[in-house]
Order: structure tokens, then sequence, then C-alpha cells
């Protein structure tokens, strides 16, 4: 009982000491990638004893000192209590989240069996929207105790283009749950390591030398609920293209306008959490988690006959490494993302939301419901 | 003491009450429709303890509906109180007494 | 007493003390994130008794859809000024809600009613059964709770227009 609370407790601890540390390695990413395409050379001055590695001693070290050590401000009409809440209520939620992501198989150390996911509930990716849901909290708050109409108007278009892709973002994943038939995350990363050969129905056999040695990762069974889920999961984190709430050129920084030092650092992080979650859940549903293609848990099983048996913890960090490497790349993604396109105007993110993204997800879950039916 | 059926329901008579002081003492027409949303919660939690203790799960069923009717008597109670401070200015319902005899 | 029952009895202590806050804080907005306090400790004790579903529902709509609108209207109503508290209501109306108080406890606290509870198979309360339900035995209440939703969208639309003066 003891042990089992302690592995739980190890496992949410490097859970969240991975995501957190990622999130704050993404600061120095993003300003570097940015630097890089913009074709400058980024934030380099701040250095100890003349090293300066390429800007990591600014943006890891320098950065959050100064933002740790600025004055607390908490504007004299806004509400104190709401003020220093809501930067809490914006953190929570992105860092919850990611307890329902699965990062590994299964650990066998001696004669116990540790699930390599926090916390294995049986309702799986509906935690994850509820979580989403309760995101919407921390910018409304903070947009009201600051008691600024800038930050009101930041704050209100925000929280509308939230619940406006929450539903985007629930819909779109309905696919995929029942093309998987199970709602548990680690049930739908273990649905991907079968072979399409064994999922074509029986008229696209004519398909199955090209197709049938792929592993029936989400990608390939629901390709347009990627691409919806996608955008309304970046849509969701208030990132570019979708930034009007928080555009830097229009709203002057929209709803946290008011938040300076440890508050503003904590929004910050939240954002950068969000990504960091948007990346793994996107990797669990549709690129198959953490498994890597033909392996199985004893080793590889490659299509064409040879096998390769590997021991039992190369095996495991191979799919953790896996899983870590995929999460890198989305997060990598969203960053380049966000430094080549323009952003959106506000009624074009709303058309967006309800008018195309809406509708694409009611016919996707129609045409896989069909395809289903007609496959038995 | 192990945790049985009454202190459930207890907790539910407690929370209900607690709303219908909402509903009797404040003068402001958004708080006594949250102390309305308090005291349905009350009633879902009065229904999922039953759920449990006999078995069945009618009880989580019968929540998810009221839940589903009461998110639609938020929204129109909401778009009412939203009308009627457009016409009068004040979220007093002393002030809206034009039905009274 | 155990584990269950200290978890519960914080819970219930918690939510009691965020219900009465709803009820008694001057500040709407603070009522609000009261109550919002008081739905997620709800969710909780609904996971606790063995209702994931309906816990998850209860913390993505309620907390996370229904709240949010009452913030909204806060927000776009802006009472600047405080309610005027008229001291015979207050009284009389606790009085009147600690009489309902007395008539519910007693009643409900009897010793007629199953202490024990039933044991919960692995299934119970997880989405295979509530959907089994929901599709077989509640299918006709499910579709008129969709027909319901649309018809409080319309209306609510339709009420909260801003009147176009011709």
């Amino acid at each position: 009982m003891i042990v089992d609370l302690a592995i739980i407790f190890l496992k949410a601890a490097l859970v969240l000491g991975v995501v957190l540390n990622l999130a704050g390695t993404l600061g120095w990413i993003e300003r570097k990638s940015s630097a890089l395409i913009q074709d400058r050379i980024g934030a380099n001055r701040a250095s100890i004893f003349g090293f300066a590695g390429l800007g990591l001693v600014n943006t890891l070290v320098a950065d959050p000192l100064k933002f740790l050590t600025k004055e607390d401000f908490i504007p004299p009409s806004g509400d104190k209590f709401l003020h220093t809440l809501a930067p809490c209520m914006a953190l929570f939620p992105a860092l919850v989240t990611f307890a329902v992501i699965p990062f590994g198989d299964v650990l066998n150390l001696g004669e116990r069996t540790i699930n390599l996911q926090v916390a294995n509930l049986n309702i799986g990716i509906l935690y994850v929207f509820a979580m989403g849901s309760l995101g919407v909290y921390g910018i409304v708050i903070g947009a009201w105790a600051s008691n600024n109409k800038f930050s009101m108007l930041g704050g209100i278009r925000g929280s509308a283009q939230m619940i406006s892709y929450e539903i985007a973002m629930g819909l779109s994943v309905i696919g995929v749950l029942m093309v998987y038939g199970t709602l548990e995350l680690q049930e739908i990363a273990r649905d991907q390591g079968t072979l399409m050969r064994d999922l074509l129905p029986t008229w696209l056999n004519v398909l199955q030398p090209v197709l049938g040695w792929l592993p029936a990762w989400g990608i390939f069974l629901q390709p347009l609920a990627f691409l919806l889920f996608f955008t309304a999961a970046v849509a969701e984190t208030k990132r570019i293209p979708f930034d009007l709430p928080e555009g830097e050129s229009e709203l002057v920084a929209g709803y946290h306008v008011e938040y300076s030092g440890g508050k503003f650092l904590m929004f910050f992080a939240a954002e950068f959490a969000e990504i960091v979650t948007v990346a793994g859940l996107v990797t669990t549903l549709f690129f198959g988690g953490w498994q890597v293609p033909y392996l199985l848990r004893d080793g590889f099983h490659f299509p064409w006959g040879a096998t390769l048996l590997l021991p039992h913890l190369v095996v495991v960090l191979l799919q953790v490494g896996a899983f870590a490497l995929k999460v890198v790349f989305f997060c990598w993604l969203q960053i380049l993302l966000r430094w080549s396109v323009p952003r959106f105007r506000y009624d074009q993110v709303m058309r967006l939301g309800w008018k195309m993204l809406l509708p694409l997800a009611l016919i996707n879950i129609a045409v896989t419901a069909l395809w289903i039916v007609a496959a038995q | 003491m192990i945790v049985g059926l009454q202190h459930y329901l207890i907790l539910s008579a407690v929370i209900f009450s607690i709303g219908v002081i909402g509903v009797l003492i404040r003068r402001n027409l958004i708080v006594i429709l949250m102390s309305i949303e308090l005291m349905l919660n009350a009633v879902n939690l009065t229904f999922i303890a039953f759920s449990r203790y006999l078995g069945s799960t009618d009880g989580q069923v019968i929540v998810f509906f009221v839940m589903a009717v009461a998110a639609a008597e938020a929204v129109i109670g909401l778009a009412i109180i939203i009308s009627v401070f457009r016409h009068r200015q004040t979220l007093d319902p002393q002030e809206m007494q034009l039905l009274k005899w | 007493m155990d584990i269950a029952s200290a978890i519960f009895y914080l819970l219930a202590t918690l939510l009691v003390i965020a219900s009465l806050l709803v009820v008694f804080l001057r500040n709407v907005v603070h009522c609000a994130m009261a109550l919002v306090t008081a739905l997620l400790l709800i969710a909780v004790l609904f996971i606790t008794l063995h209702a994931p579903m309906v816990g998850v529902f209860q913390v993505m709509i309620y907390a996370g859809a229904i709240m949010v609108l009452f913030l909204f209207v806060i927000m776009f109503l802006n009472p600047a000024t405080l309610e005027k508290q008229q001291g015979m209501w207050w009284g009389f109306g606790t009085i009147l809600a600690a009489l309902l108080a007395g008539v519910l406890i007693p009643l409900l606290g009897r010793d007629e009613l199953p202490t024990d509870s039933v044991a919960a198979t692995e299934l119970f309360g997880s989405p295979e059964m509530l959907a089994k339900s929901l599709f077989n035995e509640f299918v006709l209440p499910f579709e008129i709770a969709s027909v319901l939703l649309l018809v409080a969208i319309i209306g609510a639309v339709v009420l909260a227009k801003r009147e176009h003066r011709a």
C-alpha cells in the first residue's frame, strides 16, 4: 500500500518535473528559433564569467530571476484576491492534464508491474477536456481583476475563443475514440501497435502490399481528425496564429497587461506547459504515443519475419525515448508555426471555429461511423 | 465511523437549506440563480449517493439529465436577467413589482 | 476513522463553507467563484461515490461552462452598487431554512436506510454502463434533452437580443 503510493508520487513528481523543465527550455528554444527564422542572433548578452551559452544563461537564468524579483503590482482599484488567484487558475489545468498521458508501456521491476502513466482513469480523455474547460477561468478572472478596459477586451475575446474551440477539439477526437473503441489513453496507445494489414477490410485487400506494413497510428486512420484537433488545440492555447486575446501589437498584451513579476511568469509558464500538453495529446492520439514501429514487449518483430529480441529495460527506454522525441517534435512544430504565420483577425477566428472546424468534425464523425459499420 | 448513506443525505440536506437561505435572503437576481444551482447540486448529490448505495446506475443517468436541464435553465434565466436589466437598470427583485396587486 | 471517512469529512466541511460563502458574500464575483469551488468539491464527492463519468461531466459542464456563462453575465451587467439588506428578511429567511434543515436531517438520519454500500464492480459508473443505460432504457429522454437544449439556445438568443427600433 505504502509502496504503491510512493510509486504514484514518484511518477507524478517525474512527470511534473519533466513538463515544467521542458516548458522552461521551450522558452529558450522559442527565442533561438525565432532568431534563426528572422536571421538574427537573439538574446545573448547575459553571461556568467563570459559563458553565454547561446543565450541559455539569458533565458534560463537571467529571465526567471528578473521576473521573480520584480515588484508585485496589484492595480489599486482591482480585486486583490482574484488578481492573485487568476495566474494559479491558469497554471493548474495546464500542469494537471499531463497526468493521464502515458509515457511508456509497463515497467516490470521484480514482480511489480508499473504502468508508465500517472493515473489510469477509465474516463481518460474526458479528464483532459474537463481540465481544458477549467482553463478559461484564469483568463476571465485575470481580465476582470485587472479593472482595465484592454484587459477586459482581451479576456472576453480569449474566453470566447477558448470555449468555441473546446467544442471543435472534443468533436474531432470522437472519430479517434470510435476507431479505437475506448476512452483510456493507455489503451489507445497500445492499440496503435497493431499493423494495418490486420485492420483492412477485405474489399481493400488490393492495397495490402502497399499499406499493410504500416502500424495503425491515428494519423493513418483519421487524418482529418488530426488536422482539426491540432488546429483547435493550438487555438485553445492562444498561440499565434490565434493569439488576438493577447495580441502584442493590438491589445497591449491583452488580459495579462496588469501582471508583472512572478504572476506574469505563471501565465507564461502556463502557456508553455499547454504547448507540451498539446504535443503530448497529439502524440498519444495520432502518432502512437510511446509506440516504436514493430517494437513489441520482447523486441522487434518486423513484418518480413525477422525478429530482434531485446531485454525489457532496453525496450522500455526505447519507448520512453520515442515518446519524448515525438513530444519535442510537436513542440518544435508549434514554435515554428508561431513564427511563420500571421495572426488571424478575431472574426476570422470565430468563423473558423464555428463555421469550418465544427461542421468538418461532424462530417468526420459521420464518415467514420459509416466506415466502421461498412467494415463489419 | 464508517461513512454511510445517511451522511451523504444529511450533507445534501444542509446544502439544500443553504441554497434556500440564498433564494430567500439575497436581493440580487444573479445570486438567487446561483443559489438555485446550489440546490440542484444538492439534489444531484442525493441521487448519486443513492445510486452508489443501492447499486443501480439509474441515479447517475438521472443526474446526467438534471445537468442538461440545469444548463438549459441557467441559460434561459441569465437571458431573462439580461433583458430585465436592460429595462430596469437594476438587479433587485424588490424593484420588479409591476405584477403585484 | 479510516482514510475514506477522513476524506469525506474534509470535503463535506469545505463544501459547507463554500456554500455559505456563496450565499453570504457581498461581491457577486466572489460569490460566483465560491460556487465554482463548491461545484468542484461536489465533483470530487461524485468521484469518491464511484461515479467518475458524472464527476467529470460536473467539471466539464457545470464548473466549466455554466459558471463561465454566469461570470460573463456578471461582467457584462457590471453590478457596481451593493444591494441593500433588509433586516427582517434576513432573520425570517434564515429561520425558514433552519426549519427546513431541522425537518430534513432527522428524516434522513434514520437507521432504516442501508448503511453498507453494495459491492461495486469495476464497471459501475464507468462509461460503458452509463452508455448502456442511456442508449437502451433512457434513449427517449436523451433525444428529448437534445431538443430541450436546442430550444434553450434559441430562446436565449431571442431573449437577449438587442431590440432594433425601426
